[in-house]
């Protein structure tokens, strides 16, 4: 069924669809939208779960992991200062290979109070071992949502569901709505057999020495690597079922791209809308879209990337003192690569990236044998 | 009335030995009281604290019931996590006790307990009171009462602030059930965890827990010294149901005097008399506004 969402109601419809047993979430702006349509669904009865008002995100998460512990499907939604509230419990839930399943709404963070779009937030949690999956349009969440409950629960790490603050959160498109029947088949009720049973002296969590610790950080960073794998088996299952699916990365226009740009969430799309007018003028410019951040998609990275003589990309985010993320990431997986990496941030706080500034990058790595600088401020003023 | 007496049932053991207590630990006594209690359908939430050590390393734990261990501040939270999926399964019968300690209770998890109280979270909190951060090595809390010395009071407390009164913060949410407990009364303990698990709802029991390192007594004195405790009127016994019906639960027969519990107690050996007779005075009219809420 087709219906115009905004992509927080799609990412609603995605968990209501994914039968989530257990939902704890606070508001946070942009955010709210998710957990409000939820509480709706709830109270009409369109998902049968429990959902818990918890009075911060870091209960929120607190409450998700012992639900998860115990075998609940779980999950809860946040943004900006929410998530980085929760930092410490993110840590609990992937060490503790909880598949709790999160929307995270790319927010600028304070100071000064900033609602819009930024995607400092999440990349900032990159080490706490969450899957994130970053999308690119209001059906790409909602499909996303229900393909991460699915990954989250065969590697049995917790995924994160990113997008865009505005741009996606609070944007309508329209979107097909698959079919409960379709999304059962695809999904069957969570089934963890390491949860906590009632009668069962067993714990969750315990104090471990110098001589367990490692080997469960090992085994948690060996199922990590596997889960792209797992990813794209998961994502062409769905397009059997949906006749749609994303991949890990999305090249587009690479394959005889002298200049490639990487980005990642809703800049696929006014990215993908300059490759097309530089195209027009003769210039073989491509792009590669980003949709796994963590695990890092390396070797679809450098496959989508080999035919590009410069490389650019484009980062909404910033590590003071170091540049974009994104492209510091690129950077060490291309470390044997000579070719130059462009690295622009832009947009940092929701200014908005027009087309004609990213074309302005794209000019800006045609006119130079190499970056004039590690990190290239665009649409800022000096 | 309930004298300290022992008569609690022979029931199924819960804590199991090899547990990694010191030597007169309350709080592993007051656990071992309470699993008697709440029985093999329970499941047990325990933030840092002692107890997280207590309860034995990977793999090993002492309880007989499953574990969730949390972090530090999530008591609450991750007991209405644990209530939640149990509900959607269907286990609605199945006990969730969440077990803290006074600095996970009193102060970093105070916001996620009085938001599981607020929305009546049908769990039991416990809080084992040992009156300092001792898994950390005797810092002071704000369940450490005045004048005790703490690694982090080594002047022996000079901030002349009451302790916490966590139990009517806590009644004061207006859930079912608030209770006093103290590990030298074992039977009104047990009666009270009884009562608890008999209502739907938030419970909150405040639970008297020697820590004789703490506390710097001889272990072989940790029961005597809190028995003393509840018999100066210190640490009195008492119930609340729904916010508003106070029962004291316990009234000694003979006063004893607060000074006679302070000197068991090297902790409060800086202490000059000007203070013992300050915390005198508190005490009985703590005690007497006690009362007077009881007898409304
Ligand atoms: C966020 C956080 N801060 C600090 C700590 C360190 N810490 C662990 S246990 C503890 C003290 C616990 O005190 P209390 O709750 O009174 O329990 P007790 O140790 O006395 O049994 C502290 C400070 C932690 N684990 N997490
Ligand atoms: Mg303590």
């Amino acid at each position: 069924m087709k219906k115009v969402l905004m992509g927080n109601f799609a990412a609603s419809h995605g968990v209501r669809l994914s039968r989530a047993q257990v939902i704890s979430a606070y508001p946070i702006t942009p955010q709210t939208h998710v957990v409000e349509e939820l509480s709706a669904m709830v109270a009409r009865g369109d998902l049968n779960a429990k959902f818990i008002k918890v009075e911060s995100e870091h209960s929120a998460l607190a409450c998700c992991i012992a639900a998860s512990v115990m075998g609940a499907r779980a999950f809860t939604a946040t943004s900006s200062h929410g998530l980085l509230l929760m930092h410490e419990l993110l840590h609990w839930a992937a060490g503790g290979r909880l598949p709790i399943v999160m929307v995270a709404v790319n927010r600028a963070i304070a100071p000064g109070w900033n609602i819009w779009n930024e995607q400092t937030d999440t990349l900032s949690q990159r080490d706490t071992g969450w899957i994130q999956l970053y999308c690119a349009s209001n059906q790409e969440i909602l499909d996303t949502v229900i393909q991460a409950f699915k990954l989250a629960e065969s590697v049995k790490i917790p995924v994160m569901v990113i997008y865009d603050a505005f741009i996606l959160s609070h944007t309508y498109e329209p979107v097909d709505i698959p079919d409960q029947k379709v999304v059962d088949k695809f999904l069957p009720p969570i089934n963890n057999p390491e949860a906590l049973k009632v009668g069962e002296a067993r714990a969750f969590g315990s104090v471990t020495n110098p001589d367990f610790h490692m080997e469960f950080r090992l085994k948690l960073h060996d199922t990590y690597e596997r889960a792209m794998e797992k990813f794209s088996e998961i994502d062409a299952e769905y397009a059997k079922l949906t006749g749609r699916n994303y991949g890990i990365v999305e090249p587009y226009q690479c394959s005889d791209a002298e200049l490639i740009m990487v980005t990642a969430g809703s800049l696929a799309g006014p990215t993908r809308m300059v490759v097309d007018g530089l195209r027009a003028k003769g210039i073989k410019a491509g792009r590669v879209k980003l949709k796994m951040f963590r695990p890092f998609p390396v070797e679809a990275l450098k496959e989508a990337l080999k035919p590009a003589k410069k490389i650019l990309v484009l980062d909404r985010n910033l590590s003071p003192g170091t540049g974009g993320i994104f492209a510091q990431e690129l950077r060490v997986a291309l470390k044997e690569d000579k070719r130059p990496v462009w690295g622009f941030v832009a947009g940092l706080g929701g200014r908005d990236i027009t087309p004609e500034l990213i074309e302005s990058m794209f000019f800006d790595a045609l006119g130079a044998e190499v970056p004039v600088s590690n990190t290239i401020f665009k649409g800022v003023r000096l | 009335m309930i004298e300290p007496t022992y008569t609690i049932e022979e029931s199924e053991e819960l804590v199991h030995p090899g547990h990694l207590a010191c030597q007169g630990c309350g709080a592993t006594i007051a656990m071992r009281y309470v699993l008697k209690a709440l029985g093999k359908k329970t499941v047990v939430v325990i933030p840092a604290c002692c107890w997280s050590i207590i309860v034995g390393l990977f793999p090993s734990s002492c309880l007989d019931v499953p574990l969730i261990h949390t972090a530090f501040e999530t008591a609450a939270a991750a007991a209405t996590g644990a209530r939640a999926a149990l509900d959607v399964q269907g286990q609605e019968d199945v006990n969730v006790l969440a077990w803290a300690g006074d600095g996970g209770t009193f102060d970093i998890g105070f916001q996620a307990l009085s938001g599981a109280a607020e929305r009546n979270e049908n769990i039991i909190y416990c809080c084992y009171d040992n009156e300092a951060y001792m898994n950390t090595g005797i810092q002071r809390s704000s369940a450490t009462p005045v004048g005790a010395w703490t690694t982090t009071t080594p002047q022996g407390g000079l901030e002349d602030r009451p302790k916490k009164d966590i139990v009517r913060i806590m009644a004061a949410h207006n859930v079912p059930y608030t209770a006093t407990a103290n590990v030298a009364f074992p039977d009104d303990l047990y009666q009270k965890i009884k009562k608890a698990a008999s209502y739907k709802g938030m419970k909150f029991i405040h639970i008297l827990s020697p820590c004789p390192t703490g506390w710097r007594i001889p272990s072989s004195e940790s029961i005597e010294v809190a028995r003393l405790a509840t018999l100066s009127n210190v640490f009195p016994l008492y119930e609340v149901i729904n916010g508003s019906k106070w029962r004291v639960t316990y009234i000694p027969q003979k006063k004893v005097p607060v000074e006679k519990y302070l000197e068991a107690q090297a902790r409060f050996r800086l202490m000059g008399e000007e203070e013992k007779k300050r915390i005198q005075k508190n005490v009985d009219e703590y005690w007497k506004e006690l009362l007077k809420r009881a007898k409304r």
